[in-house]
């Protein structure tokens, strides 16, 4: 009786199992800000066209890479797409952990896609990751404060430029702080920011050998000139802030300036969120006197299958479809111009109607002047902009801009951090093998 | 009137247990240890992952950052109990009274125990120790004092009063209980002897706790030297404040190192029995008298 029972659920089982596997369905891990989630807003429409069901795994930014960097080097396959960025898509693209991306079709028109970005998100002249959108930084300053001080905002500012105005527009009477940058221990918070600013000082993370070079006079003079012009018109407790505080920092009136992600520009210029979005200018990321790098880095949130799923054909159906033009025009028709996934293809940047934005143009050049393959002034073995393409880097760069956080909120001398960052760094590179 | 035969017979019937939980202790600490030994950098494939020795102890010791990881944990698990233990006894002392609303009044003390770790954490990082919408920050402004920055310049600190606030509930529980079982007599005769308030309470209701605070000592000790989401909700182990467990997470997924992890969690674990060592003397002691 029992028996006859338990046979009876274990048939219901395998048909239900099996009527599931026809109805494909695919998982999908993913990363939880705006552009993203507005994506899952149109799954229905995936669905519609093609009958493949979307199950979205939706995570914050580290724990997402932690996921999905496990699943793939325990070829755990629980994803059928993951969305990585410009850090991990050449490294996993090399050890053949990811399919190809060279034969979509001809109307996805591949070629379209911005030539940084497809170059950041290939190994070896194949692509691997298809890009959602990509972003650069920029500076984003109050114009009302900056008319105010007396001041005009070159196009291409550079440092020093930029310490002086911050110095003018603060009034900490109104609780107006002059700048607000990113200081948070995280190698994609104050760590990112800093590697590009460094950049720009001239700084380099690496050698040729793979030394580290945190005692070089570079690397000093970019955390002094950091930590200085953020005590003196910085918010308080900078040292912890990242790029959502910032932010709300910024549309709360609080920050005459703001150097940071391209894709901020959409949130501070929205009436709905900001209350400054009438005021808001855009100019290059700054750079050193005489040095010829800006400050500005280069990213990509982009789409990728990993190699070993089942579902490759349904997955590179999904990615086809939420990047393609398509996509964006379908966006563009519900939501209007300003809230399409930008930085992706070039075509965005040749419609008049999208370059009727106020922040278009500004996000095309900075993207335009960030150069992964020579991110510095001297030479350097890695690629990327505000990272180096090498597995060790996320692990090295967070602990690196945890000792510089301790430096911002004066637990230790820069001296003290900088002697930290380059001992812990050769530390780890030996560890590695380098 | 156990048998031979019966007593095999029970050994018979223990051994499932038996063998799933070795299983469950053995597997994963016999993992460790092996990948312990080994070079493994699941994100390099393409060099040679092999036997290395005693390399990765080495390595992990003689890091710049396994001292002050070893020091911050003690510091840590050494506030966060005595907080505790002190502040338990006394709210023992004052839920033992009776009061009205006695039973909603326990309801509450104890609740902070059943918010999750990374909840209380977010909420005290938010909604207290913000420096610029914490609710601190504000008291601070209004009396006309600038905020401070719990977060970054009092790390520690900060972290003790959050686990703290977590755990106090748990010690209170245990002692209040301990409380209830003191015989009255003893201490209404100790009143008629003439024995003051502070002299009951060291003489009498303190030798009574001991043994209910030893235990509260060993269990939270082992669950406080694994503390670490709230570490990695708040600091993320800046500003002074990584634990072992945290520099161990810190190699294992962050860096992608598992061998040098690993022999981070075999020196967790020789901490771990060190201390419990040393707690299970006293508490033997303590079981003894």
């Amino acid at each position: 009786m029992y028996l006859k029972n338990a046979f009876r659920a274990a048939t219901a089982l395998t048909l239900i199992t099996a009527g599931a596997a026809q109805a494909e369905k695919i998982t999908v891990a993913t990363v939880n800000n705006g552009d993203m989630i507005r994506m899952q807003g149109y799954t229905a429409e995936f669905t519609k066209a093609t009958g493949i069901e979307v199950e979205w795994v939706t995570l914050e930014e580290n724990v997402l890479r932690e996921r999905v960097t496990t699943d793939i080097t325990t070829k755990g396959g629980q994803f059928d797409i993951m969305t990585i960025g410009m850090y991990e898509t050449p490294i996993w693209g090399k050890n053949g952990w990811l399919v190809p991306l060279n034969d979509l079709s001809a109307e996805y028109d591949a070629a379209d896609i911005l030539p940084a970005m497809a170059g950041g998100l290939s190994y070896d002249g194949t692509l691997y990751a298809a890009p959602f959108y990509g972003e650069s930084s920029m500076i984003m300053y109050r114009a009302d404060l900056m008319e105010k001080a007396g001041l005009t905002m070159p196009e291409s500012p550079t440092w020093e430029f930029i310490r002086e105005a911050a110095a003018k527009m603060t009034d900490r009477g109104a609780d107006v702080n002059g700048i607000c940058l990113r200081g948070k221990a995280g190698w994609g918070e104050g760590g990112a920011f800093i590697t590009a600013m460094a950049n720009s000082f001239g700084a380099r993370w690496f050698d040729m050998e793979w030394k580290a070079q945190f005692d070089t006079p570079q690397w000093a003079e970019t955390i002094n000139f950091f930590k200085g012009m953020m005590d003196a018109s910085g918010p308080q407790g900078y040292a912890t802030n990242g790029f959502n505080e910032n932010l709300s920092l910024f549309q709360q009136g609080k920050c005459g300036m703001w150097i940071d992600a391209t894709v901020a520009a959409s949130f501070v210029t929205n009436p709905k969120e900001s209350t400054v979005a009438d005021h808001v200018g855009f100019a290059l990321a700054p750079h050193k006197e005489g040095v010829e790098k800006n400050g500005n880095w280069l990213w990509a949130w982009a789409l990728a299958i990993p190699a070993g799923t089942q579902k490759a054909d349904a997955a590179k159906q999904f990615i086809e479809w939420a990047t393609s033009k398509g996509y964006i025009e379908q966006v563009a028709a519900k939501e209007g111009w300003a809230n399409v996934p930008p930085g992706a293809r070039s075509s965005l940047y040749e419609n008049p109607e999208y370059m009727k934005v106020p922040f278009a143009k500004m996000t095309l050049e900075s993207i335009l002047t960030a150069d992964p393959a020579h991110p510095t002034v001297e030479p350097v073995p890695y690629v990327g902009v505000q990272f180096a393409a090498i597995p060790e880097f996320a692990g090295i760069a967070t602990e690196v801009s945890q000792e510089f956080a301790a430096a911002y909120a004066g637990q230790q001398s820069v001296e003290e951090a900088l002697a930290k960052a380059q001992a812990l760094t050769t530390d780890a590179m030996e560890a590695a093998g380098y | 009137m156990a048998t031979q035969h019966s007593r095999s017979a029970a050994r018979l019937m223990m051994a499932p247990a038996v063998t799933l939980l070795l299983g469950w202790m053995l597997v994963p600490l016999v993992m460790t240890l092996y990948f312990s030994f080994r070079k493994y950098l699941p994100l390099r494939p393409e060099i040679a992952q092999d036997w290395v020795g005693f390399d990765n102890y080495i390595r992990f010791v003689t890091s710049d950052a396994f001292w002050p990881a070893v020091q911050v944990t003690l510091i840590i698990v050494g506030g966060v109990l005595a907080i505790t233990l002190i502040l338990g006894v006394g709210l023992a002392l004052i839920l033992d009274q009776p009061m009205w609303g006695q039973g909603a009044v326990r309801v509450l003390v104890i609740a902070p125990f059943f918010v999750m770790p990374t909840v209380s954490a977010l909420l005290w990082k938010n909604m207290f120790m913000d420096p610029v919408n914490g609710f601190f920050a504000h008291v601070l402004r209004a009396l006309g004092l600038a905020p401070i920055e719990f977060l970054s310049q009092h790390s520690l600190g900060s972290i003790i009063t959050i686990v703290s606030w977590e755990w106090l509930p748990f010690a209170t529980l245990i002692l209040l209980t301990a409380i209830q079982s003191l015989d009255q007599e003893q201490l209404e005769a100790a009143e008629m002897d003439g024995a003051r308030w502070p002299s009951r309470f060291v003489h009498i209701i303190l030798p009574h706790l001991g043994r209910a605070m030893t235990v509260v000592l060993l269990i939270q000790t082992i669950f406080l030297l694994g503390i670490f989401a709230e570490i990695f909700v708040t600091t993320q182990g800046s500003f002074g404040s990584k634990t072992l467990t945290y520099l161990i997470y810190q190699r294992v997924l962050e860096s992608q190192n598992v061998g040098l992890g690993s022999a981070g969690g075999v020196y967790a674990i020789i901490l771990a029995n060190i201390v419990a060592m040393f707690l299970m003397r006293i508490v033997g002691k303590n079981l003894d008298a």
